[in-house]
């Protein structure tokens, strides 16, 4: 393998709080600075990158994903350890840092591109190619606060990729305007791995994760708790968000922007609900047309004469995909004791497309919540949906086709 | 120190082209524009002039030209504008680029070097000004003014030198920046600009001999208003000082980077 673009070596970094900050100035000139507080929020990281390698970084929030892009970028120091760079860094998390709204595009690119140590005979020689990549038309000579922020993030994207680097990072959430400018973002951003640049991938996003990178880094507690392949990687890290259990899923259902609401009598209850795989391990990504199993746990609270569960998977934006209950399928159950527990495995295939999906649970004595209502709810559980294993389709449902053709 | 230079040195587009944009954003769509730049010295000039040219003009010996005050005036703000304009904007530079500094690599030491180039891009202006003035009022001009950029560099040296050492204070302890503001009020009137070092006690002067802005102020005076070369152990208390604040910051400034992002 050729010589490494990046090599982290044990780094670390600490946040130190001084007893008073004229302890702080006594430090740098040798005197010893009481420090009040120590605060590691990365400790002991090692690893390299192999140049066209790319590499996902995954992690909760607060795990120190970014404090890791930062001590790589070099706008932080490292406490311990080193940082050896090959190379260059771009970074596209900051679109338009820099940016003066008085300035015209064409300016401003000149600004960003010496910001980033360009000179100015070597942003001529772009300069046309960053105006046509961007396309924005007669607006590149028009100052940056009559943009839109979708025209600002073009042209600041442009500028960051007209070199290509030896390392991109890149913040899988970005978002770069509208979907055909995203596209061609993403294109670029291949044909510059093709050319040997690596990339660090910044994301919450298994499927994503899983389609772009070699390798992958888990993130936990400022510590390197992974370093593999991103399918052994991902299957950790889905390990360390189940044993969250629920204090994840209530910070999914926030994130989402909708609330979990569990409304109902209480005469019965979902106790808990996992999805699992075939193996049973509990899965919260799920590839394209796996079998998989839902358990979900009641616990009666009360006598109950006639239970029925039933269970709706929404896509992302709550539009149902598919529901049913015990009572269509002549389940019922009758003269449940109070203080019984009763176990649902639903086993299907699940034949949706690539997204996040929710599950909403509801325990009724008939086939609708109207009668008896012993409790509803909604987001129990969330999981995603990837394609990892099937040709490439667009849609919530997985309707593997098959096409005959014939020519006359 | 020369990995310093050397950052300078590649990043000098950067550095010229934050000072060209500093000073096109700062009267992009003002009807004046640059202008400006020198309206507003030149006011505090002219309200000087009209409240005390009847109080200052008879300690001013030896002059026969009617405007001595007005020239008087001028040269003492040059040289003072130039200081306390580095030394303000140098106090927040690092907070004001905080998030700038957070998200992007670039050597910190541009930006004081931005913003000395361009305070001394606004000076030059003004003194081409006043240069102006000075010939419509019949003071002649003459071969001391030579000395010029040379009272220049001193100044820009010892402004940047004091300013890049609070502006790192600052950064940690944010009373710094309140606490120049005052400071610097004080020191405009321990500096003889408004008025002559005649008119001050003989005990005062001993100690106004301690205010390295006094000999700059009295060097532009005597360039561009009695015409005389200045003095020299004069220049020479602020060039040390200047030196050894440069160096003394620069000190300062490589031991702080790496923690100055940390609390931005």
């Amino acid at each position: 393998m050729s010589r490494p673009l990046l090599v982290v070596n044990e780094i670390g970094k600490a946040f130190r709080d001084y007893r008073s900050e004229w302890g702080r100035f006594a430090g740098w000139f040798g005197f010893n600075a009481r420090v009040k507080s120590e605060t590691w929020v990365l400790r002991d990281i090692s690893f390299s990158v192999a140049p066209g390698e790319s590499i996902g970084i995954v992690g909760h929030n607060g795990a120190g994903k970014s404090t890791l892009l930062k001590l790589i970028t070099g706008t932080l120091q490292a406490t311990s350890g080193t940082v050896a760079v090959n190379g260059r860094i771009a970074a596209i998390l900051e679109l338009g840092m820099g940016f003066s709204s008085e300035l015209s595009g064409r300016a401003n690119v000149y600004h960003s591109a010496g910001l980033m140590g360009f000179s100015r005979q070597a942003i001529d020689s772009v300069i046309d190619e960053i105006e046509a990549f961007a396309e924005i038309g007669e607006y590149f000579d028009e100052p940056v606060r009559t943009y839109s922020s979708g025209m600002q993030m073009r042209v600041a994207f442009s500028v960051a990729t007209a070199f290509r680097p030896e390392i991109l990072i890149v913040d899988e959430a970005l978002s770069v305007g509208d979907t055909y400018f995203s596209h061609k973002c993403f294109k670029r951003i291949r044909e510059f791995r093709e050319q040997g640049t690596s990339l660090l991938i910044v994301s919450h996003d298994s499927s994503a994760v899983q389609a772009l990178c070699d390798r992958a880094l888990l993130l936990e507690s400022g510590r390197l708790m992974k370093d593999g392949d991103p399918a052994t990687v991902m299957d950790l890290y889905n390990a360390l968000i189940a044993e969250r259990e629920n204090s994840t899923i209530n910070i999914e259902s926030h994130a989402s922007g909708r609330e979990q609401t569990v409304s109902g009598t209480g005469e019965a209850s979902v106790e808990e609900i996992v999805l699992h795989n075939m193996q049973g391990e509990p899965v919260e990504f799920v590839d394209v047309g796996q079998p998989v199993t839902m358990r979900i746990r009641v616990a009666a609270n009360k006598y109950i004469p006639r239970l029925v569960l039933g269970y709706m998977i929404k896509d992302r934006l709550g539009q149902p995909v598919f529901g049913t209950n015990t009572h269509h399928t002549k389940q019922v159950l009758e003269n449940v004791e109070a203080g019984s527990k009763i176990e649902y495995r639903i086993n299907f295939p699940m034949n949706f497309g690539p997204g996040g999906y929710s599950i909403s649970t509801a325990l009724v004595s008939t086939d609708t919540h109207l009668v008896n209502n012993y409790e509803w709810r909604d987001l129990a559980l969330v999981f995603r949906v990837a394609n990892l294993s099937r040709m490439d389709f667009v849609g919530t449902a997985w309707v593997p086709p098959t096409i005959e053709t014939s020519r006359t | 120190m020369k990995e310093i230079l050397a950052a300078i040195w590649g990043y000098r587009h950067f550095i010229v082209s934050s000072i060209k944009n500093d000073l096109r954003a700062r009267f992009a769509r003002s009807k004046l524009g640059a202008l400006w730049m020198v309206l507003q010295p030149l006011a505090q000039v002219a309200t000087y002039a009209l409240v005390l040219s009847r109080i200052m003009a008879a300690k001013l010996p030896g002059i026969d030209n009617r405007y001595a005050y007005v020239i008087y005036l001028m040269a003492g703000m040059i040289a003072w504008s130039l200081f306390a304009e580095v030394v303000n904007r140098s106090l927040t530079m690092f907070v004001d680029n905080g998030n700038l500094m957070k998200k992007m690599a670039f050597p910190r030491v541009c930006l004081p070097i931005i913003i000395g180039g361009s305070c001394l891009v606004n000076n030059l202006l003004l003194l081409v000004t006043a240069v102006g003035v000075f010939l419509l009022t019949g003071q002649p001009l003459s071969w001391v003014m030579l000395w010029l950029p040379l009272l220049m560099a001193i100044n820009l040296a010892f402004a940047l030198g004091l300013g890049l050492i609070l502006g790192v204070l600052n950064v940690f302890v944010r009373d710094v920046a309140q606490v120049m503001t005052v400071v610097l009020q004080l020191w405009f009137w321990f500096t003889p600009i408004v008025y002559m070092p005649s008119i001050i006690p003989d005990r005062l002067r001993a100690v106004l001999e301690f205010n390295p802005m006094m000999h700059m102020a009295v060097a532009f005076q005597d360039v561009l208003l009695y015409g005389r070369t200045p003095g020299i152990p004069g220049l020479l208390v602020i060039a040390v000082a200047a030196a050894v604040l440069l160096l003394f910051s620069l000190v300062l400034f490589r031991r702080a980077v790496p923690e100055m992002v940390d609390v931005l």
